[in-house]
């Protein structure tokens, strides 16, 4: 177990036998599932398709089509199951999402500048003023290559798959959250785009922030390079280990491993 | 005969005649206008208000709908209010009388009064048809307004507002506002009351546009809660013509506003954006006919309505594409977010159509919030409540931003999220 333990940081997060199912149909996706990743750490989620990966990432999120039927979710040391998203994005969580929905009429600058106040709010710090919040955002999107224009926009509106992609970067970034979840941060980036939302991931590691990063193939990893490796089959962890399993299993494939869970 | 007709009345129809005869003498207009009004008057005798056996006031029945006609004004005061830009000129009509003789600029006013009493109002003055209650209303009591013209090529540097400003009681004016040729700008209709007193409010605006000019018209509703609002905006397009016609409703209690479109010149366009914002126990009523009236014109319809509490809301979109009107181009939506169980939205498209080469297509959509919008939001921490408010702002705002002026958005969008914040 020497791979998540090289620091003696607390947990940021603990998940206890979870199991979480579709609430509209009741289809359970998660089946017993636990992770710890301390603060400090990068873990990365991998699994083939179907293994609840997506999921996994909404449940913590806390979006409502899907119902935790048993187990808990621990977030320093507290239970987050009864808060919903705007109250756990408030305390620090955040989900890069993997397909970033359009919100016409929304203008992108009016929504970083509500939601940055808004968890400044929850948090009972200051709003920013509008010259911070500018300049905040303008030193961001410099470090992610995001052209200020696509800042003018209706939020993701038009926005190509990597504007999108780097868009979620970039509010993660303004954001400064503790926990960050990236759901598939890499599909649809070029090597490019992906070494800058990379880049932008990397800066953002500290000691006291944790990165889940939930992806289909290892190409990302050499770019953020994790602490630990998780493999998700059928709703649970079925291995962990260094980042040395994650270029197994770009050798191997998930075969494997799932026959050895068996 | 005449007995049974009278016994029909209901207490607004009766009160609607009541004032009539208390005001003969005060009404201005030379022998022609007289003679007119007291025809219009007959007719509504006759006819009464229109009820829901009517084809084009199904959804709206004004006979129960209408219950008594307010007498009691409220002051008005006498000065203009701030325009909504800053620094746009005004003419303001108080309490349905014009307040200012002055000309804007380049632009010729005259209160409307002045054309009655010469007569020449009397030309327009009619109803448009059989089931023109608005109308007739309005041509039986109209005594001011303004007569507006603007000379070909004029470009309005600032929006051009013209105010009516209500206190309750029943006001009647109208705004005959011609444009010549190859005109740019944009005029602000603005309906506000300024007190909590019931008004009944009619309005008929009549507005020619010459070839080649490029307007935008706002019509802007802003009534009190026990307000009614029976408005008309008789519209006709010249060659090359573009119209852009946004009319938002955030106020009154009882609202027909009547969009009567001529597409008269080839080449013309017309874009129509609607925002009805509907709460409380009230009832809305937009009404378009529009007439494509020759060939290679266009035009597009996009109606936003979000609705609150018990409050319902019509659109009735009529198209007419005449005979030898080819390559007309018209595309008509109407979309509706429905905020309560008890909310109610009805849409009416109707698309009549003589010509065989035309493009003509409509939709209507009915929803709550997107609930994955919903989630993003919250998911970024911005709680349920203003989450929702920004959604919902969004869907009109869409609208505004349509609009090229930014301090005109602005205005506008002010005028939205102040409504929002009262009722959501």
């Amino acid at each position: 177990m020497s791979y998540a333990d090289k620091t003696q940081e607390p947990k940021m997060l603990e998940i206890k036998n979870l199991h979480a199912r579709i609430a509209e149909d009741g289809t359970e996706i998660i089946r017993g599932l636990n992770l710890t990743v301390k603060a400090g750490e990068v873990a990365a989620i991998m699994g083939p398709n179907g293994s609840g990966k997506s999921t996994l990432s909404y449940v913590l999120s806390g979006r409502e089509d899907y119902e935790v039927t048993e187990g808990d979710i621990l977030y320093n040391g507290e239970s987050i199951l009864e808060l919903d998203p705007a109250e756990r994005a408030a305390k620090g969580i955040f989900l890069a999402f993997q397909y970033p929905v359009e919100i016409p009429g929304v203008a992108t600058m009016q929504f970083l500048k509500v939601a940055m106040n808004e968890q400044r709010k929850a948090r009972g710090e200051d709003e920013l003023t509008t010259p911070d919040f500018m300049r905040r955002v303008k030193d961001a999107a410099a470090k992610l290559q995001i052209n200020t224009d696509m800042l003018k926009r209706p939020l993701n509106v038009g926005f190509s798959g990597g504007e999108k992609k780097r868009a979620e970067i970039l509010q993660m970034a303004l954001l400064e959250p503790q926990l960050c979840v990236l759901d598939e941060t890499d599909s649809g980036l070029d090597i490019d785009a992906l070494k800058i939302v990379a880049d932008g991931v990397n800066a953002l590691r500290s000691p006291d922030r944790a990165v889940i990063v939930i992806t289909h193939y290892q190409r990302l990893l050499d770019y953020i390079v994790p602490d630990t490796v998780h493999v998700l089959y059928k709703g649970q962890v079925i291995k962990s280990g260094d980042k040395t399993l994650a270029h197994e299993l770009e050798a191997n494939g998930y075969a494997d491993i799932i026959g050895a869970a068996a | 005969m005449n007995m049974q007709t009278t016994s029909r009345l209901t207490a607004a129809e009766s009160a609607l005649i009541e004032a009539f005869n208390e005001q003969i003498g005060e009404l201005p207009g030379n022998g022609a206008v007289t003679a007119l009004r007291d025809r219009l008057l007959d007719d509504l005798k006759k006819q009464g208000l229109p009820t829901r056996r009517i084809e084009a006031w199904h959804y709206t029945d004004l006979k129960n709908l209408l219950r008594n006609v307010p007498v009691q004004a409220g002051d008005a005061g006498s000065e203009a209010m701030e325009p909504l830009v800053e620094g746009s000129p005004v003419l303001s009509v108080i309490q349905g009388k014009a307040a200012n003789k002055a000309s804007a600029g380049d632009l010729q006013v005259f209160p409307y009064s002045e054309k009655l009493i010469d007569g020449s109002a009397a030309a327009g003055l009619d109803a448009l048809g059989n089931d023109d209650a608005v109308g007739r209303i309005n041509g039986s009591f109209v005594k001011d307004g303004y007569v507006v013209e603007v000379p070909e090529g004029t470009e309005l540097e600032e929006p051009l507002e013209i105010q009516f400003i209500h206190a309750g009681g029943d006001v009647h004016t109208r705004l005959p506002v011609a444009f010549g040729a190859n005109v740019k700008g944009v005029v602000i209709e603005r309906h506000q009351s300024v007190t909590d007193n019931a008004a009944l409010v009619s309005h008929v605006s009549e507005i020619a546009v010459g070839q080649g000019t490029e307007l935008t018209w706002i019509i802007l509703q802003q009534q009190g809660a026990e307000d009614t609002h029976l408005g008309q905006i008789r519209i006709d397009l010249g060659p090359d013509a573009k119209l852009k016609l946004f009319v938002i409703n955030a106020g009154g209690k009882l609202v027909r506003q009547e969009l009567n479109i001529k597409v008269s010149g080839e080449g013309a366009d017309l874009t129509l954006r609607g925002i009805n914002l509907l709460g409380g126990d009230t009832h809305t009523d937009v009404t378009m006919v529009l007439g494509h009236n020759v060939p290679h014109t266009g035009s597009t319809e996009v109606i936003r309505n979000v609705v609150f509490d018990r409050a319902k809301g019509v659109f009735q979109g009529m198209i007419r594409v005449a005979p030898d009107a080819q390559k007309t181009d018209a595309k008509m939506a109407c979309n509706t977010l429905l905020m309560s169980d008890d909310a109610e939205f009805s849409v009416k498209p109707e698309l009549e159509i003589f010509a065989d080469d035309v493009q003509c297509g409509h939709g209507a959509t009915v929803a709550d919030i997107d609930h994955n919008h919903l989630y993003y939001l919250m998911a970024r921490g911005i709680p349920e409540n203003k989450a929702r408010a920004m959604l919902v702002n969004a869907f009109v705002a869409e609208i505004v931003e349509e609009l090229e002026d930014e301090a005109l958005v602005e205005a506008l969008e002010g005028v939205i999220s102040a409504w929002l914040e009262k009722h959501a």
